[in-house]
């Protein structure tokens, strides 16, 4: 386009001069000619002002974008680098330049695996008013689809309310390749900067692979739909036995972590329900797995996600749109909508807290009492860690056991006093508080105000009744996905209950394999605030059909306070705080325990978050945020040196900067 | 797009107060006070300007105005009904009731399949996992050296160079789109998505076409993973055998495959053991399938001439044709072609035997029924139910030679074989002459840079090759590439297919030296199309260059010949074919060498030829045509679309009719006399 507009103006000048030697000619829209007659004249100039100059504003308008444009194009690519580093001082080199002059070579296959919203998914079958998607995006890429016919795009990413599977006539499904989760929309990253590294040291598509899942679907349900599991475990066969036989590393992120604890234990069960791989497969062909950012034991966040459809990034459409979102003509419609959508995602609940009040803490008590958050402070410094658990914090301990809390002063009262009003056996009522949500599917609308009350009344939830409360609330959803995951801890591992499906992603109802010499790693981001509990209110907005919302009035004055905008903050990644992340690999995997009955040798690797000093960083090569911490170097580092042959003693052991080891012998856990 | 014209709407609307203000300021100054004139000079500067640059802005303005309305008008109007496709095959066998049943797997051809770069040289910064090959080309335009440097192999070894790793594109998304607009495999996918078919059970086999079959094995170990992937489909598609869909080259691909896999380990193959094809594969559709080779491929060697064998030349042809750049665009082209080892597989197979000697060739009397057809009816539609009577009155005088694949100038295309020079090649010299003090012209590799002109001139004069001797032209030209490319392919036919040197793989892509797996459940098809006029055999001239430069190609095809007809036109002579393939190449075997049980196709198993008469699209609205018979429209056509999908639903070959025959193949085949 530019190349037929840039020929224009040399055209153009030359027929309007014509007229300027002829008077005589007259043509309406030439405005060169209105303009030089407004001296004398002054007839045209009316004309002249109005189309005319708008016309003239693009024009000029579009000239300059296509030069600047074309300085942009004709600019080295390696300009931006220079300017950066004039401003900030020469730039370490990336990990893989790094690497590659240290003389490592690619050595074991990489296997990476996304987590929940970061693969994309594409149409393969819609309705009607999809016409001319086939197999374009619906998720990732430019959302465009969001924008242009919004209420098909919710109808086509939703799945079936009673199975959990595609809906009639739809088939969406995800993208496959390192295409599907290395940019997650133009510009921005997920993948796309471990993979650059990879391949600077001699990784190619031959021994790096994408396991992209539908991550929509429960995780037994990948499997029964598109056989995604039985695909990983042959890709994985094949590029070891490609690979002369190197076992391979295994990189999940996020979500992608519980899929693959769900993963090695399908693959070692008898067929029907599992792989049928035998009893050491996991011995035979994994080296290592480098779980990032696992939210091993879920993330409260998950809880507000389903409870109001609040929660800041579990669904990152809300992130997408934000303006749209809280707009409030739109908001009585759009979160109700995204809440109908995420509901019908078996995946969501995979990523409710696990271990019930064991871990997560009892009304008067949590694994992390004591912890201070020292918010900007600690950011300046950038120390912390020892010196955060040896100053005796002078604001009140916070109870984050008390996941969910009604009105702020329940959050902080002392146990005795709360009197709690069991909602379990209430009888939700009749009426419904609002007609117009009727079109809407949430659950919400089977409620009358009395079940409302009653869940109010109750006060305060920990992780155990917070299951009780989403069963409650949304019975439907949990049935369908109480199927697929179980959130409990096991008392007898070896009680042949737990052979089924629902308990394989969660690590305290399961048994690491018999595989001695495999390695676990915990890599994870800390040093941000990351949400641990909430406290809610009741909606009184009589549009809204969402009877409970965060209070986001509820905080304190101190600056120091982990209570912000109605959400207790503790350390963590921004998404999984610290506990969930790291727990498992600091204690209840270490050395010989019931659950990892092998001995697997477990590491956990903290990355200190650092934001980037400026904006010409982009989002940094220091950063701890749950997916940012893709393109930290130091991380990215560990992943190469284990990839090429190293193992956990090798890259140092453990490396902690939060209170990690504390909190987790706080927690009273049979081993 | 909608977003910018927002942003400049608003803009806009800012700023037209401000305009309007400073013109009817104007209008009160004039008539007012003195002070005021220092203000008005600068605007009548500024309209004196307005001429020139003013006006620039506001055509520019008025036409991107006009065109975002277009753009606008274009994207909101319904499309009118006599634009809307008719329904499409998928459509309309799903409301039938056909449904996804046999896995599929797709295995492009040549050219066709996108390549990506995984490693380069700093000149290819920022090019990392972006298409060198496929997509919209841009690199070559913008840095062409160091395109065509990232995707020569390294002429020794026929591998990556040093420091260049560049890998084929994988997925669906490899070959649905060869460039933005001209569609590969994407209409097929997209039907076969309507009837149920999915990413589980649908697969695009891509592998580097520019390696040898083997190498892709040896580099990128795509044959094993393409094995594992189709016993992966097996498994999980409930135990359904596995429809493979390979087209142009890619049936070649598929034919090493097949023998491959059933060799033990040992021996190079991949251990699926006998009965592995039994046990896989339901039937192989190979489309528009170059089984004998093509003679394109010969042109495209000697002098990278070839028409579309390298899309290359269609992408640029203003490039490559003007004088200025033609020294040195088709050198660095032959040097580039010569380092892929792919090419050589397509090089005709079977010697004199399948493709004629110099004195007759299968196809001799059989020909030029194009010519009249296209004067007196331009659409070719009814191309083979003209009456015979027209043909008989065309072939009029002697037989036309098309045996004579290679003939230097036309004469020598003509002339009974007693009179054309006895040379033999074998016994030339090709010692460089050094008087001949011409420089090479670049560093580029070519081997005719090696020749003296005294040894082209003999080799060109008064001479004619045939499908057998060409090969000892082409070991003359370019002996190295023909050495490293020679233990990957081999061109003849076997006499006693037992023999145990066959078990090497430089014969398993040549159907006239393998015998066909042990599986006589299998089902061969070759779909193709006809009514191309087809480039069959070549005339060719010395180059009159100017001799500057040495290492110029010394021959060309001699574009100034032309016939009565249109057999023989811009030097090249034309049989019945789809524009690439001649029917010889693409039918024979599954006409003839492997019809019943013969000793190619030991098992019997069933094969069947379905032929597509081309139709040339009605008008332009119909793009590429839906009824194309030609090499890669062919896969929009819906005949052949149809008969794909009803065999991945489970019909077989005497359900979708057996053969469809348009063109004269079976009388060709019964011609060719090897023996069965």
């Amino acid at each position: 386009m530019p190349l037929i507009h840039r020929k224009k103006p040399t055209e153009k000048p030359s027929e309007e001069e014509v007229p300027d030697d002829e008077d005589s000619q007259k043509k309406p829209h030439e405005s060169s000619k209105t303009h030089k007659k407004s001296s004398g004249g002054g007839v045209d100039k009316g004309k002249w002002s109005c189309v005319d100059s708008c016309c003239w504003f693009i024009g000029c308008v579009c000239v300059t974008w296509w030069f600047l444009l074309f300085l942009y194009n004709a600019m080295p690519a390696s300009f931006p680098q220079y300017v950066t580093e004039a401003i900030t001082g020469p730039l370490p080199d990336p990990p893989g330049v790094k690497l590659k002059k240290e003389g490592l070579k690619a050595k074991h296959p990489v296997i990476f695996i996304p987590g929940i919203v970061t693969g994309g998914l594409e149409l393969w079958e819609g309705k009607q008013c999809a016409d001319g998607l086939f197999r374009k995006r619906l998720w990732g890429g430019t959302f465009g689809e969001v924008y242009k016919r919004p209420l098909c795009w919710v109808e086509h990413m939703s799945l079936d309310n009673e199975t959990g599977m595609d809906p009639a006539g739809i088939r969406v499904r995800a993208v496959s390749g390192l295409v599907a989760a290395d940019y997650f929309a133009p510009g921005y990253f997920v993948w796309a900067v471990l993979i650059a590294n990879l391949a600077h040291i001699g990784y190619e598509e031959k021994n790096m692979y994408m396991a992209a899942y539908d991550w929509r679907l429960s995780f037994q349900n990948t499997e029964v739909r598109d056989q995604t599991l039985s695909r990983m475990k042959s890709n994985i066969e094949l590029m070891v036995s490609t690979n002369s036989g190197k076992k391979a590393v295994i990189v999940p992120h996020s979500m992608g972590v519980l899929y693959f604890l769900h993963f090695m234990k399908w693959v070692e069960a008898p067929a029907p329900m599992g792989g049928g791989g035998g009893p050491d497969w996991c011995a035979k062909y994994i080296k290592a797995v480098m779980n990032i950012g696992g939210p091993f034991l879920g993330v409260p966040k998950a809880v507000a996600g389903l409870f109001s459809a609040e929660a800041k990034d579990v669904a990152v459409a809300r992130a997408i749109a934000p303006g749209f979102l809280d707009t409030d003509i739109f908001r009585l419609q759009t979160l109700q909508h995204v809440m109908r959508m995420t509901r019908t995602w078996d995946s969501t609940m995979s990523m409710i807290p696990k271990g019930g009040d064991t871990i997560w803490g009892g009304l008067d008590w949590s694994p992390e009492k004591g912890h201070t958050c020292f918010g900007k402070k600690q950011k300046s410094n950038g120390t912390r860690g020892e010196d955060g658990e040896n100053s005796v914090s002078k604001t009140k301990p916070v109870n984050y056991g008390r996941i969910i809390s009604f009105g702020k002063e329940v959050a902080e009262a002392p146990p005795s006093e709360i009197k709690n009003i069991d909602f379990r056996g209430a009888v939700k009522g009749q009426s419904v508080p609002n007609n117009t949500c009727r079109d809407v599917w949430t659950e919400y609308h089977d409620m009358g105000i009395g079940g409302i009350k009653a869940i109010a009344e109750y006060k305060v939830y920990t992780a155990d009744a917070v299951i009780d409360l989403l069963h409650y609330v949304a019975p439907k959803m949990m049935a369908r996905g109480s199927a697929h995951f179980s959130y409990g801890i096991a008392d007898d591992l070896d009680d042949p209950k737990y052979q089924h499906h629902r308990h394989w992603s969660n690590p305290l109802e399961t048994k690491l394999p018999n595989a001695p010499e495999m390695e676990i790693f915990s890599l994870y981001g800390v040093g941000i605030p990351t949400e641990r509990s909430y406290v809610y209110k009741l909606n009184q907005s009589p549009d809204s059909c969402i009877p409970f919302q965060i209070f986001t009035n509820a905080h304190e004055e101190d600056e120091d306070s982990c209570l912000k905008a109605g959400v207790y903050n503790v350390d963590g990644d921004e998404t999984v705080p610290v506990l969930s992340a790291g727990f498992m690999c600091a204690k209840a995997w270490r050395g010989k325990t019931r659950f990892n009955p092998s001995g697997i040798k477990t590491y956990v690797r903290e990355y200190n978050h650092s934001p980037p000093a400026n904006l010409l960083e982009g989002r940094g090569t220091q950063s701890g945020a749950h997916v940012d911490i893709m393109g930290n170097f130091a991380l990215i580092e560990d992943i190469m040196r284990i990839a090429t042959g190293g193992n956990g003693s090798d890259i140092g052991h453990d490396q902690v900067y939060s209170g990690i080891y504390e909190w987790s012998e706080r927690i009273d856990l049979k081993l | 797009m909608t977003s910018i014209l927002r942003f400049r709407k608003l803009c806009f609307s800012s700023v037209t107060p401000k305009s309007a203000n400073t013109i009817r300021s104007e209008d009160t100054v004039i008539p007012e006070a003195k002070h005021t004139s220092t203000a008005v000079k600068p605007k009548r500067r500024r309209s004196g300007i307005w001429s020139c640059i003013d006006s620039c802005c506001w055509a520019i303005g008025y036409l991107c105005t006009a065109w975002w309305l277009l753009l606008f008008l274009y994207n909101s109007v319904p499309v009118p009904a006599m634009l809307q496709a008719p329904e499409s095959p998928g459509t309309r066998l799903s409301r039938e009731g056909v449904k996804a049943h046999y896995p599929v797997v797709l295995v492009p051809g040549i050219v066709t399949g996108g390549l990506e770069l995984w490693e380069g040289r700093p000149c290819a910064e920022g090019l990392f996992r972006k298409r060198l090959w496929g997509g919209s080309f841009t690199e070559i335009l913008r840095r062409p050296l160091c395109w065509l440097e990232h995707l020569s192999l390294d002429s020794e070894t026929g591998l990556d160079p040093a420091g260049i790793r560049v890998r084929a594109v994988r997925g669906l998304v490899a070959a649905d789109y060869f460039s933005p607009c001209y569609f590969a495999w994407a209409v097929l996918i997209e039907n076969f998505a309507k009837i149920g078919y999915e990413g589980k059970n649908l697969h695009m086999a891509s592998y580097d076409w520019r390696l040898s079959f083997h190498n892709t094995e040896v580099r990128d170990q795509s044959l094993s993973r393409l094995k594992s992937k189709i016993e992966l489909m097996y498994v999980t598609n409930g135990y359904k055998k596995v429809v493979v869909v390979p087209h142009s080259m890619g049936a070649i691909y598929f034919l090493h495959f097949l023998k491959w896999v059933e060799t033990p380990l040992p021996n190079g193959g991949g251990g699926g053991g006998s009965g592995w094809c039994a046990k896989h594969i339901k039937a192989v559709v190979n489309i528009g399938p170059a089984f004998l080779g093509v003679p394109k491929a010969v042109s495209n060697l000697l002098s990278a001439e070839g028409k579309d064998i390298a899309y290359a030349r269609a992408l640029a042809p203003g490039l490559l044709d003007s004088e200025l750049l033609k020294v040195q665009t088709l050198e660095h082209l032959i040097r580039m072609s010569h380092s892929w080892d792919s090419i050589v597989s397509l090089l005709p197979k079977g010697g004199e035997a399948i493709w004629g000697d110099l004195d007759a060739s299968p196809e001799e009397d059989l020909t030029c029924t194009f010519s009249k057809r296209k004067s007196l009816q331009p659409s070719l539609t009814n191309l083979h139910t003209q009456n015979i009577s027209v043909k008989q009155e065309l072939w009029v005088k002697e037989p036309t030679k098309f045996g004579r694949i290679i003939a230097f100038g036309k004469r020598a295309s003509e002339l009974p074989s007693s009179q054309l020079s006895s040379l033999n090649i074998k016994e030339l010299s090709r010692v460089n002459n050094t008087s001949n003090d011409s420089l090479p012209c670049g560093e580029y590799w070519s081997e005719y840079s090696e020749m003296s002109r005294e040894s082209i001139v003999k080799v060109a004069e008064n001479t004619a090759y045939t499908a057998t001797t060409v090969f000892d032209l082409l070991r003359f030209i370019a002996p190295k590439m023909m050495r490293r490319s020679e233990a990957h392919f081999s061109h003849g036919i076997a006499e006693n297919l037992d023999d145990p040197k066959y078990g090497h793989y430089k014969y398993w892509s040549n159907p006239l030296e393998t015998k066909l797996p042990d599986a006589p459940e299998m089902e061969m098809y070759s779909l193709y199309g006809v009514g191309i006029p087809t480039e069959r055999s070549y005339i060719y001239k010395l180059s009159t260059s100017s001799g500057k430069c040495k290492s110029n190609i010394p021959f060309r095809i001699d574009g100034s010949v032309d016939g009565k007809d249109v057999c023989l036109k811009g030097g090249a002579r034309f049989v019945d074919g789809d524009e690439s393939v001649p029917v010889i190449s693409a039918g024979f075997m599954c006409a003839k060498g492997w019809r019943g049980k013969t000793r190619f196709n030991p098992s019997g198993m069933e094969t069947f030829v379905r032929e597509y008469k081309h139709k040339p699209p009605g008008s332009l609205l119909e793009n590429r045509g839906t009824e194309s018979g030609a090499h890669v429209d062919i896969m929009g056509n819906v005949g052949l679309i149809e008969d794909v999908l009803r065999i991945a639903a489970g019909a077989s070959g005497q359900e979708l009719g057996g053969d469809r025959v348009y063109s004269d193949v079976l009388k060709i085949s019964e011609r060719i006399k090897i023996r069965l």
